[in-house]
Protein backbone atom coordinates (compact mmCIF):
# COMPACT_ATOMS: atom_id res chain seq x y z
CA UNK A 1 0.00 0.00 0.00
CA UNK A 2 2.72 2.35 1.08
CA UNK A 3 4.88 1.40 -1.87
CA UNK A 4 2.07 2.12 -4.27
CA UNK A 5 1.40 5.59 -2.91
CA UNK A 6 5.11 6.50 -2.97
CA UNK A 7 5.42 5.42 -6.57
CA UNK A 8 2.23 7.31 -7.40
CA UNK A 9 3.68 10.38 -5.75
CA UNK A 10 6.94 9.96 -7.65
CA UNK A 11 4.94 9.61 -10.84
CA UNK A 12 3.01 12.75 -10.12
CA UNK A 13 6.21 14.66 -9.41
CA UNK A 14 7.66 13.39 -12.67
CA UNK A 15 4.52 14.50 -14.52
CA UNK A 16 4.81 17.96 -13.02
CA UNK A 17 8.45 18.15 -14.05
CA UNK A 18 7.54 17.15 -17.58
CA UNK A 19 4.90 19.85 -17.76
CA UNK A 20 7.29 22.51 -16.52
CA UNK A 21 9.87 21.40 -19.08
CA UNK A 22 7.35 21.41 -21.95
CA UNK A 23 6.07 24.80 -20.93
CA UNK A 24 9.56 26.34 -20.78
CA UNK A 25 10.55 24.95 -24.17
CA UNK A 26 7.32 26.19 -25.75
CA UNK A 27 7.57 29.64 -24.19
CA UNK A 28 11.20 29.97 -25.26
CA UNK A 29 10.33 29.00 -28.83
CA UNK A 30 7.47 31.50 -29.02
CA UNK A 31 9.59 34.22 -27.42
CA UNK A 32 12.51 33.81 -29.82
CA UNK A 33 10.50 33.16 -32.95
CA UNK A 34 7.54 35.52 -32.56
CA UNK A 35 8.09 38.06 -29.80
CA UNK A 36 11.72 39.02 -30.39
CA UNK A 37 11.13 40.19 -33.98
CA UNK A 38 8.05 42.13 -32.86
CA UNK A 39 10.09 43.83 -30.15
CA UNK A 40 12.83 44.49 -32.68
CA UNK A 41 10.62 46.35 -35.10
CA UNK A 42 8.92 48.40 -32.39
CA UNK A 43 12.34 49.48 -31.14
CA UNK A 44 13.83 50.31 -34.53
CA UNK A 45 10.69 52.03 -35.87
CA UNK A 46 10.44 54.38 -32.91
CA UNK A 47 14.18 54.81 -32.33
CA UNK A 48 14.35 58.19 -34.04
CA UNK A 49 11.39 59.49 -32.05
CA UNK A 50 7.89 60.55 -33.00
CA UNK A 51 9.18 63.40 -35.20
CA UNK A 52 10.33 60.88 -37.78
CA UNK A 53 6.96 59.09 -37.57
CA UNK A 54 5.13 62.35 -38.24
CA UNK A 55 7.50 63.16 -41.09
CA UNK A 56 6.82 59.78 -42.70
CA UNK A 57 3.06 60.22 -42.55
CA UNK A 58 3.22 63.68 -44.06
CA UNK A 59 4.69 62.29 -47.29
CA UNK A 60 2.06 62.23 -50.00
CA UNK A 61 3.15 58.85 -51.41
CA UNK A 62 2.84 57.24 -47.96
CA UNK A 63 -0.65 58.65 -47.53
CA UNK A 64 -1.69 57.53 -50.98
CA UNK A 65 -0.32 54.04 -50.28
CA UNK A 66 -2.41 53.73 -47.12
CA UNK A 67 -5.46 55.10 -48.91
CA UNK A 68 -5.09 52.47 -51.63
CA UNK A 69 -4.60 49.69 -49.09
CA UNK A 70 -7.76 50.80 -47.27
CA UNK A 71 -9.84 50.72 -50.46
CA UNK A 72 -8.58 47.26 -51.37
CA UNK A 73 -9.29 46.01 -47.85
CA UNK A 74 -12.85 47.35 -47.74
CA UNK A 75 -13.84 45.93 -51.12
CA UNK A 76 -12.17 42.59 -50.39
CA UNK A 77 -13.90 42.25 -47.03
CA UNK A 78 -17.33 43.03 -48.47
CA UNK A 79 -16.96 40.57 -51.35
CA UNK A 80 -15.38 37.73 -49.36
CA UNK A 81 -17.94 38.08 -46.59
CA UNK A 82 -20.91 37.98 -48.93
CA UNK A 83 -19.71 35.08 -51.06
CA UNK A 84 -18.02 33.41 -48.11
CA UNK A 85 -21.34 33.04 -46.27
CA UNK A 86 -23.07 31.66 -49.35
CA UNK A 87 -20.34 29.11 -50.10
CA UNK A 88 -20.13 28.14 -46.43
CA UNK A 89 -23.89 27.52 -46.31
CA UNK A 90 -23.69 25.35 -49.41
CA UNK A 91 -20.69 23.40 -48.13
CA UNK A 92 -22.16 22.86 -44.68
CA UNK A 93 -25.79 22.20 -45.61
CA UNK A 94 -26.06 20.64 -49.02
CA UNK A 95 -24.92 17.25 -50.19
CA UNK A 96 -23.73 17.03 -53.74
CA UNK A 97 -21.32 15.12 -55.93
CA UNK A 98 -17.84 16.59 -55.87
CA UNK A 99 -18.24 18.37 -52.56
CA UNK A 100 -14.80 17.12 -51.47
CA UNK A 101 -13.30 18.63 -54.58
CA UNK A 102 -15.03 21.97 -54.06
CA UNK A 103 -13.85 22.03 -50.49
CA UNK A 104 -10.27 21.36 -51.64
CA UNK A 105 -10.56 24.07 -54.30
CA UNK A 106 -11.69 26.58 -51.72
CA UNK A 107 -8.50 25.90 -49.78
CA UNK A 108 -6.36 26.21 -52.88
CA UNK A 109 -5.67 29.96 -52.53
CA UNK A 110 -4.13 29.18 -49.14
CA UNK A 111 -1.64 26.81 -50.69
CA UNK A 112 -0.88 28.48 -54.00
CA UNK A 113 1.84 31.08 -53.98
CA UNK A 114 0.46 34.65 -54.18
CA UNK A 115 3.12 35.20 -56.80
CA UNK A 116 1.46 32.56 -58.97
CA UNK A 117 -1.93 34.18 -58.36
CA UNK A 118 -0.49 37.44 -59.67
CA UNK A 119 0.89 35.67 -62.70
CA UNK A 120 -2.51 34.09 -63.37
CA UNK A 121 -4.11 37.52 -63.45
CA UNK A 122 -1.46 38.87 -65.80
CA UNK A 123 -1.93 35.93 -68.14
CA UNK A 124 -5.72 36.35 -68.18
CA UNK A 125 -6.02 40.14 -68.32
CA UNK A 126 -2.61 41.32 -69.53
CA UNK A 127 -1.43 41.84 -73.09
CA UNK A 128 -2.44 38.83 -75.18
CA UNK A 129 -4.50 37.42 -72.30
CA UNK A 130 -7.80 35.62 -72.80
CA UNK A 131 -9.94 38.45 -71.41
CA UNK A 132 -7.82 41.34 -72.58
CA UNK A 133 -9.75 42.11 -75.80
CA UNK A 134 -13.04 42.32 -73.89
CA UNK A 135 -11.84 44.94 -71.41
CA UNK A 136 -9.64 46.80 -73.90
CA UNK A 137 -12.67 47.27 -76.18
CA UNK A 138 -14.49 48.92 -73.31
CA UNK A 139 -11.52 51.05 -72.33
CA UNK A 140 -11.10 49.45 -68.94
CA UNK A 141 -7.55 49.13 -67.69
CA UNK A 142 -7.30 46.01 -65.54
CA UNK A 143 -3.62 45.15 -65.22
CA UNK A 144 -1.41 47.86 -63.70
CA UNK A 145 -4.59 49.32 -62.19
CA UNK A 146 -6.87 48.97 -59.21
CA UNK A 147 -9.28 46.32 -60.65
CA UNK A 148 -6.63 43.61 -60.93
CA UNK A 149 -5.18 44.52 -57.52
CA UNK A 150 -8.58 44.05 -55.91
CA UNK A 151 -9.22 40.89 -57.91
CA UNK A 152 -6.05 39.08 -56.79
CA UNK A 153 -6.56 40.18 -53.19
CA UNK A 154 -10.10 38.78 -53.20
CA UNK A 155 -8.84 35.53 -54.70
CA UNK A 156 -6.29 35.15 -51.95
CA UNK A 157 -8.71 36.10 -49.15
CA UNK A 158 -11.55 33.77 -50.22
CA UNK A 159 -10.84 30.88 -47.84
CA UNK A 160 -10.83 32.72 -44.50
CA UNK A 161 -14.54 33.43 -43.95
CA UNK A 162 -15.49 30.03 -45.38
CA UNK A 163 -13.06 28.10 -43.19
CA UNK A 164 -14.22 29.87 -40.04
CA UNK A 165 -17.95 29.60 -40.74
CA UNK A 166 -18.27 26.02 -42.08
CA UNK A 167 -17.29 24.22 -38.83
CA UNK A 168 -19.66 26.43 -36.81
CA UNK A 169 -22.53 25.66 -39.18
CA UNK A 170 -21.80 21.93 -39.06
CA UNK A 171 -21.68 22.00 -35.28
CA UNK A 172 -24.94 23.92 -35.17
CA UNK A 173 -27.04 21.47 -37.15
CA UNK A 174 -30.27 22.53 -38.77
CA UNK A 175 -32.87 22.12 -36.00
CA UNK A 176 -33.19 25.80 -35.16
CA UNK A 177 -33.44 26.79 -38.81
CA UNK A 178 -36.04 24.13 -39.51
CA UNK A 179 -38.03 25.30 -36.50
CA UNK A 180 -37.98 28.83 -37.87
CA UNK A 181 -39.17 27.61 -41.28
CA UNK A 182 -41.93 25.59 -39.73
CA UNK A 183 -43.06 28.67 -37.86
CA UNK A 184 -43.39 30.43 -41.17
CA UNK A 185 -40.20 32.47 -41.36
CA UNK A 186 -38.87 33.14 -44.83
CA UNK A 187 -35.37 32.03 -45.79
CA UNK A 188 -33.99 35.54 -45.41
CA UNK A 189 -35.67 36.03 -42.03
CA UNK A 190 -34.35 32.70 -40.82
CA UNK A 191 -30.87 33.67 -41.88
CA UNK A 192 -31.02 37.08 -40.24
CA UNK A 193 -32.68 36.02 -36.98
CA UNK A 194 -31.37 32.48 -36.46
CA UNK A 195 -28.30 31.61 -38.49
CA UNK A 196 -26.46 34.91 -38.40
CA UNK A 197 -26.50 35.38 -34.61
CA UNK A 198 -25.24 31.81 -34.22
CA UNK A 199 -22.31 32.14 -36.59
CA UNK A 200 -21.51 35.70 -35.47
CA UNK A 201 -18.14 35.06 -33.83
CA UNK A 202 -16.79 32.67 -36.40
CA UNK A 203 -17.86 35.09 -39.10
CA UNK A 204 -16.26 38.09 -37.41
CA UNK A 205 -13.02 36.19 -36.92
CA UNK A 206 -13.03 35.13 -40.57
CA UNK A 207 -13.64 38.72 -41.64
CA UNK A 208 -10.75 39.91 -39.46
CA UNK A 209 -8.42 37.30 -40.97
CA UNK A 210 -9.58 38.29 -44.43
CA UNK A 211 -8.97 41.98 -43.69
CA UNK A 212 -5.54 41.25 -42.21
CA UNK A 213 -4.60 39.22 -45.25
CA UNK A 214 -5.80 41.88 -47.67
CA UNK A 215 -3.79 44.71 -46.14
CA UNK A 216 -0.72 42.50 -45.97
CA UNK A 217 -0.79 41.06 -49.46
CA UNK A 218 2.33 41.83 -51.44
CA UNK A 219 3.42 39.11 -53.89
CA UNK A 220 0.30 39.05 -56.05
CA UNK A 221 -0.25 42.80 -55.91
CA UNK A 222 3.38 43.46 -56.84
CA UNK A 223 3.01 41.52 -60.06
CA UNK A 224 -0.32 42.93 -61.25
CA UNK A 225 0.07 46.53 -60.11
CA UNK A 226 3.33 47.55 -61.73
CA UNK A 227 4.01 49.36 -58.44
CA UNK A 228 3.69 52.89 -59.82
CA UNK A 229 4.67 55.32 -57.10
CA UNK A 230 1.73 57.42 -55.93
CA UNK A 231 -0.62 55.54 -58.27
CA UNK A 232 -0.75 51.78 -57.81
CA UNK A 233 1.55 51.55 -54.82
CA UNK A 234 -0.06 50.02 -51.73
CA UNK A 235 1.39 50.25 -48.23
CA UNK A 236 3.23 46.94 -48.60
CA UNK A 237 4.60 47.95 -52.00
CA UNK A 238 5.76 51.20 -50.44
CA UNK A 239 7.73 49.17 -47.90
CA UNK A 240 9.37 47.24 -50.73
CA UNK A 241 10.43 50.43 -52.49
CA UNK A 242 11.53 52.20 -49.32
CA UNK A 243 13.83 49.27 -48.58
CA UNK A 244 15.24 49.33 -52.08
CA UNK A 245 16.02 53.03 -51.69
CA UNK A 246 17.68 52.55 -48.30
CA UNK A 247 14.93 54.37 -46.42
CA UNK A 248 14.73 51.63 -43.80
CA UNK A 249 13.38 53.99 -41.14
CA UNK A 250 10.27 54.83 -43.19
CA UNK A 251 9.84 51.17 -44.10
CA UNK A 252 9.93 50.20 -40.42
CA UNK A 253 7.37 52.84 -39.49
CA UNK A 254 4.91 51.87 -42.23
CA UNK A 255 5.44 48.17 -41.43
CA UNK A 256 4.77 48.73 -37.74
CA UNK A 257 1.60 50.68 -38.57
CA UNK A 258 0.25 47.86 -40.72
CA UNK A 259 1.13 45.24 -38.11
CA UNK A 260 -0.43 47.27 -35.27
CA UNK A 261 -3.68 47.66 -37.15
CA UNK A 262 -4.04 43.93 -37.81
CA UNK A 263 -2.91 42.91 -34.35
CA UNK A 264 -5.32 45.26 -32.57
CA UNK A 265 -8.17 44.09 -34.79
CA UNK A 266 -7.53 40.38 -34.21
CA UNK A 267 -6.89 40.69 -30.49
CA UNK A 268 -10.01 42.82 -30.14
CA UNK A 269 -12.16 40.18 -31.79
CA UNK A 270 -10.56 37.34 -29.85
CA UNK A 271 -11.22 39.17 -26.58
CA UNK A 272 -14.85 39.86 -27.48
CA UNK A 273 -15.25 36.24 -28.50
CA UNK A 274 -13.81 34.96 -25.24
CA UNK A 275 -16.03 37.28 -23.21
CA UNK A 276 -19.10 36.16 -25.16
CA UNK A 277 -18.33 32.48 -24.69
CA UNK A 278 -17.76 33.07 -20.97
CA UNK A 279 -21.13 34.82 -20.69
CA UNK A 280 -22.81 32.02 -22.60
CA UNK A 281 -21.08 29.27 -20.65
CA UNK B 1 -14.87 29.12 -62.29
CA UNK B 2 -13.20 31.94 -60.44
CA UNK B 3 -10.56 29.53 -59.22
CA UNK B 4 -10.19 27.04 -62.08
CA UNK B 5 -9.87 29.35 -65.06
CA UNK B 6 -6.70 31.15 -63.90
CA UNK B 7 -5.05 27.79 -63.31
CA UNK B 8 -5.72 26.78 -66.89
CA UNK B 9 -4.19 30.01 -68.15
CA UNK B 10 -0.92 29.40 -66.32
CA UNK B 11 -0.65 25.84 -67.53
CA UNK B 12 -1.38 26.93 -71.09
CA UNK B 13 1.20 29.69 -71.00
CA UNK B 14 3.80 27.55 -69.28
CA UNK B 15 3.47 24.50 -71.51
CA UNK B 16 1.79 25.95 -74.61
CA UNK B 17 5.05 25.59 -76.55
CA UNK B 18 5.87 22.19 -75.16
CA UNK B 19 8.45 21.74 -72.47
CA UNK B 20 10.83 24.32 -73.95
CA UNK B 21 10.01 27.06 -71.44
CA UNK B 22 10.53 24.78 -68.52
CA UNK B 23 13.86 23.52 -69.83
CA UNK B 24 14.98 27.09 -70.50
CA UNK B 25 14.03 28.23 -67.05
CA UNK B 26 15.56 25.23 -65.34
CA UNK B 27 18.84 25.52 -67.18
CA UNK B 28 19.52 29.20 -67.55
CA UNK B 29 17.95 31.16 -64.73
CA UNK B 30 18.93 29.13 -61.71
CA UNK B 31 15.43 27.77 -61.40
CA UNK B 32 16.70 24.31 -60.59
CA UNK B 33 18.56 25.51 -57.53
CA UNK B 34 15.75 27.88 -56.58
CA UNK B 35 13.23 25.04 -56.54
CA UNK B 36 15.63 22.77 -54.65
CA UNK B 37 16.22 25.46 -52.01
CA UNK B 38 12.50 26.16 -51.73
CA UNK B 39 11.65 22.48 -51.22
CA UNK B 40 14.44 22.06 -48.68
CA UNK B 41 13.38 25.09 -46.63
CA UNK B 42 9.71 24.09 -46.77
CA UNK B 43 10.60 20.58 -45.62
CA UNK B 44 12.61 21.81 -42.61
CA UNK B 45 9.83 24.26 -41.73
CA UNK B 46 7.21 21.51 -41.80
CA UNK B 47 9.29 19.23 -39.55
CA UNK B 48 10.32 21.86 -36.98
CA UNK B 49 6.89 23.47 -36.72
CA UNK B 50 5.30 20.02 -36.75
CA UNK B 51 7.12 19.34 -33.49
CA UNK B 52 6.72 22.73 -31.82
CA UNK B 53 3.20 23.27 -33.14
CA UNK B 54 2.11 19.97 -31.59
CA UNK B 55 3.82 20.87 -28.32
CA UNK B 56 2.00 24.21 -28.21
CA UNK B 57 -1.36 22.64 -29.06
CA UNK B 58 -0.82 20.08 -26.30
CA UNK B 59 -0.07 22.84 -23.81
CA UNK B 60 -3.14 24.82 -24.85
CA UNK B 61 -5.42 21.85 -24.30
CA UNK B 62 -3.84 19.84 -21.49
CA UNK B 63 -1.51 22.04 -19.42
CA UNK B 64 -3.37 24.77 -17.55
CA UNK B 65 -1.22 27.71 -16.50
CA UNK B 66 -1.79 31.41 -15.92
CA UNK B 67 -1.41 33.36 -19.13
CA UNK B 68 -2.56 30.57 -21.42
CA UNK B 69 -5.01 32.90 -23.19
CA UNK B 70 -2.21 35.38 -23.71
CA UNK B 71 0.10 32.74 -25.18
CA UNK B 72 -2.72 31.58 -27.44
CA UNK B 73 -3.14 35.14 -28.73
CA UNK B 74 0.60 35.45 -29.32
CA UNK B 75 0.64 32.24 -31.35
CA UNK B 76 -2.03 33.73 -33.65
CA UNK B 77 0.18 36.76 -34.22
CA UNK B 78 1.46 35.52 -37.60
CA UNK B 79 -2.14 35.43 -38.88
CA UNK B 80 -2.38 39.13 -38.13
CA UNK B 81 1.06 40.35 -39.10
CA UNK B 82 1.45 40.85 -42.85
CA UNK B 83 4.09 38.43 -44.14
CA UNK B 84 6.12 41.27 -45.61
CA UNK B 85 6.15 42.89 -42.18
CA UNK B 86 7.35 39.61 -40.68
CA UNK B 87 10.31 39.83 -43.05
CA UNK B 88 10.90 43.47 -42.14
CA UNK B 89 10.86 42.49 -38.46
CA UNK B 90 13.55 39.87 -38.98
CA UNK B 91 15.74 42.31 -40.90
CA UNK B 92 15.28 44.94 -38.17
CA UNK B 93 16.23 42.46 -35.45
CA UNK B 94 18.95 40.41 -37.14
CA UNK B 95 20.24 42.81 -39.81
CA UNK B 96 23.99 43.45 -39.76
CA UNK B 97 23.47 47.02 -38.45
CA UNK B 98 21.36 45.97 -35.46
CA UNK B 99 22.71 45.08 -32.02
CA UNK B 100 21.62 41.44 -32.06
CA UNK B 101 22.44 40.88 -35.73
CA UNK B 102 25.87 42.47 -35.39
CA UNK B 103 26.70 40.31 -32.37
CA UNK B 104 25.62 37.11 -34.15
CA UNK B 105 27.54 38.15 -37.27
CA UNK B 106 30.74 38.52 -35.24
CA UNK B 107 30.20 35.03 -33.88
CA UNK B 108 29.89 33.58 -37.34
CA UNK B 109 26.10 33.12 -37.37
CA UNK B 110 24.61 34.57 -40.53
CA UNK B 111 20.85 35.01 -40.55
CA UNK B 112 20.06 37.80 -42.97
CA UNK B 113 20.93 37.00 -46.61
CA UNK B 114 21.40 33.38 -45.55
CA UNK B 115 19.26 30.21 -45.53
CA UNK B 116 18.84 30.47 -41.75
CA UNK B 117 16.95 33.75 -42.20
CA UNK B 118 14.65 32.14 -44.78
CA UNK B 119 13.96 29.32 -42.34
CA UNK B 120 13.17 31.73 -39.49
CA UNK B 121 10.78 33.67 -41.71
CA UNK B 122 8.96 30.51 -42.77
CA UNK B 123 8.77 29.20 -39.19
CA UNK B 124 7.27 32.53 -38.11
CA UNK B 125 4.63 32.53 -40.82
CA UNK B 126 3.51 28.89 -40.53
CA UNK B 127 3.50 28.19 -36.76
CA UNK B 128 -0.24 28.83 -36.17
CA UNK B 129 -1.18 26.57 -39.09
CA UNK B 130 0.07 23.49 -37.23
CA UNK B 131 -1.19 24.57 -33.81
CA UNK B 132 -4.70 25.29 -35.10
CA UNK B 133 -4.78 22.01 -37.00
CA UNK B 134 -3.84 19.85 -34.01
CA UNK B 135 -5.72 21.71 -31.27
CA UNK B 136 -9.34 20.84 -32.23
CA UNK B 137 -8.53 17.14 -32.53
CA UNK B 138 -6.82 17.18 -29.16
CA UNK B 139 -9.85 18.87 -27.58
CA UNK B 140 -12.09 16.07 -28.90
CA UNK B 141 -9.72 13.41 -27.61
CA UNK B 142 -10.95 11.82 -24.39
CA UNK B 143 -8.52 12.07 -21.47
CA UNK B 144 -9.66 8.68 -20.14
CA UNK B 145 -7.16 6.75 -22.21
CA UNK B 146 -4.30 8.94 -21.08
CA UNK B 147 -5.31 8.58 -17.46
CA UNK B 148 -5.58 4.83 -17.87
CA UNK B 149 -2.07 4.70 -19.27
CA UNK B 150 -0.78 6.82 -16.42
CA UNK B 151 -2.52 4.72 -13.77
CA UNK B 152 -0.98 1.64 -15.33
CA UNK B 153 2.38 3.23 -14.66
CA UNK B 154 3.33 4.76 -18.02
CA UNK B 155 5.43 7.91 -17.79
CA UNK B 156 4.50 11.14 -19.50
CA UNK B 157 6.61 10.44 -22.55
CA UNK B 158 5.39 6.86 -22.96
CA UNK B 159 1.78 7.99 -22.63
CA UNK B 160 2.30 10.61 -25.28
CA UNK B 161 4.10 8.27 -27.65
CA UNK B 162 1.74 5.32 -27.28
CA UNK B 163 -1.64 6.96 -26.66
CA UNK B 164 -1.80 10.62 -27.67
CA UNK B 165 0.49 10.69 -30.69
CA UNK B 166 -1.22 7.92 -32.70
CA UNK B 167 -4.56 9.72 -32.33
CA UNK B 168 -3.05 13.05 -33.35
CA UNK B 169 -0.89 11.80 -36.20
CA UNK B 170 -3.31 12.67 -39.04
CA UNK B 171 -3.87 16.17 -37.65
CA UNK B 172 -0.15 16.77 -37.20
CA UNK B 173 0.50 15.53 -40.73
CA UNK B 174 -2.22 17.79 -42.11
CA UNK B 175 -0.84 20.81 -40.25
CA UNK B 176 2.72 20.10 -41.33
CA UNK B 177 1.63 19.64 -44.96
CA UNK B 178 -0.21 22.95 -44.81
CA UNK B 179 2.94 24.60 -43.46
CA UNK B 180 4.93 22.93 -46.24
CA UNK B 181 2.57 24.17 -48.95
CA UNK B 182 2.51 27.65 -47.49
CA UNK B 183 6.31 27.72 -47.32
CA UNK B 184 6.64 26.71 -50.97
CA UNK B 185 4.77 29.82 -52.07
CA UNK B 186 5.91 32.38 -49.53
CA UNK B 187 7.19 35.60 -51.02
CA UNK B 188 6.61 38.53 -48.67
CA UNK B 189 8.36 37.17 -45.61
CA UNK B 190 11.36 36.00 -47.62
CA UNK B 191 12.08 38.76 -50.10
CA UNK B 192 13.98 41.02 -47.68
CA UNK B 193 15.51 38.35 -45.52
CA UNK B 194 17.05 36.18 -48.21
CA UNK B 195 18.95 38.76 -50.23
CA UNK B 196 17.97 36.70 -53.29
CA UNK B 197 21.45 35.62 -54.32
CA UNK B 198 21.04 33.39 -57.41
CA UNK B 199 21.78 29.72 -56.77
CA UNK B 200 22.24 30.43 -53.06
CA UNK B 201 19.34 32.19 -51.35
CA UNK B 202 16.99 32.78 -54.27
CA UNK B 203 13.72 30.89 -53.74
CA UNK B 204 11.29 29.91 -56.49
CA UNK B 205 8.55 32.49 -55.72
CA UNK B 206 11.10 35.31 -55.73
CA UNK B 207 12.57 33.98 -58.97
CA UNK B 208 9.11 34.11 -60.55
CA UNK B 209 8.75 37.80 -59.73
CA UNK B 210 12.23 38.42 -61.15
CA UNK B 211 11.39 36.58 -64.37
CA UNK B 212 8.36 38.85 -64.74
CA UNK B 213 10.30 42.01 -64.03
CA UNK B 214 11.85 43.25 -67.30
CA UNK B 215 14.74 44.96 -65.48
CA UNK B 216 16.20 41.71 -64.08
CA UNK B 217 16.75 39.50 -67.08
CA UNK B 218 15.80 41.85 -69.90
CA UNK B 219 14.02 40.41 -72.89
CA UNK B 220 15.40 36.86 -72.63
CA UNK B 221 12.96 35.84 -69.92
CA UNK B 222 9.30 36.57 -69.52
CA UNK B 223 5.86 35.29 -68.60
CA UNK B 224 6.52 32.01 -70.41
CA UNK B 225 9.45 31.03 -68.22
CA UNK B 226 7.70 32.42 -65.15
CA UNK B 227 4.64 30.35 -65.96
CA UNK B 228 6.77 27.23 -66.40
CA UNK B 229 8.34 27.59 -62.96
CA UNK B 230 4.93 28.50 -61.53
CA UNK B 231 3.34 25.41 -63.01
CA UNK B 232 5.91 23.21 -61.35
CA UNK B 233 5.44 24.95 -58.00
CA UNK B 234 1.70 24.86 -58.45
CA UNK B 235 1.76 21.14 -59.10
CA UNK B 236 3.50 20.55 -55.77
CA UNK B 237 0.97 22.75 -53.94
CA UNK B 238 -2.02 21.12 -55.56
CA UNK B 239 -0.89 17.61 -54.71
CA UNK B 240 -0.22 18.77 -51.16
CA UNK B 241 -3.71 20.25 -50.83
CA UNK B 242 -5.30 17.03 -52.04
CA UNK B 243 -3.26 14.96 -49.59
CA UNK B 244 -4.05 17.38 -46.76
CA UNK B 245 -7.76 17.19 -47.52
CA UNK B 246 -7.54 13.38 -47.41
CA UNK B 247 -5.58 13.30 -44.18
CA UNK B 248 -7.63 15.90 -42.34
CA UNK B 249 -11.02 14.39 -43.17
CA UNK B 250 -9.53 11.10 -42.00
CA UNK B 251 -8.35 12.73 -38.77
CA UNK B 252 -11.79 14.17 -38.03
CA UNK B 253 -13.37 10.78 -38.60
CA UNK B 254 -10.91 9.22 -36.21
CA UNK B 255 -11.55 11.87 -33.60
CA UNK B 256 -15.29 11.29 -33.76
CA UNK B 257 -14.82 7.54 -33.49
CA UNK B 258 -12.68 7.85 -30.38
Amino acid sequence: MNAVSTSARANRRKARLWRALMLSVALLYVAVLLLAPLGGIIYYALKEGMGEVGHTFRQSDVRHAFYLTAIIMVVTVIVTTFFGIIVALVLARDRFVGKRLVSALVDLPLAVSPVIVGLMAVLLFGRGGWFEPFFAARGIQVIFALPSMILVTIFISIPFVIREVVPVLQELGMEEEQAAWTLGASRLQTFRRVTLPNIRWGLLYGIALSAARSIGEVGAVLIVSGSLQGQTETATLYILRAFDQYQEQQAYIVALTLASFSIVMLIGIETLKRRASREAG
Amino acid sequence: MFILLPVAAVLQSGFGNGLGNLQDALNSFGAQNAIKLTLMMAFLTAIINGVFGTLLAYIFVRVPFPGRDLLSTVVDLPFAVPTLVAGVMLVALYGPHSTVGGWLERHGIHIIFAPLGILLALLFVTLPLVVRSVQPVLIELDTAEEEAARVLGAGGLTTFRKVVFPALRPAITAGALLAFARSLGEFGAIVFVSGNIPNKTLTAPVLITQLLNPTTFGAVAGPGEAAAVSSLLFLFSFVLVLITERVSSHSLQRASEL
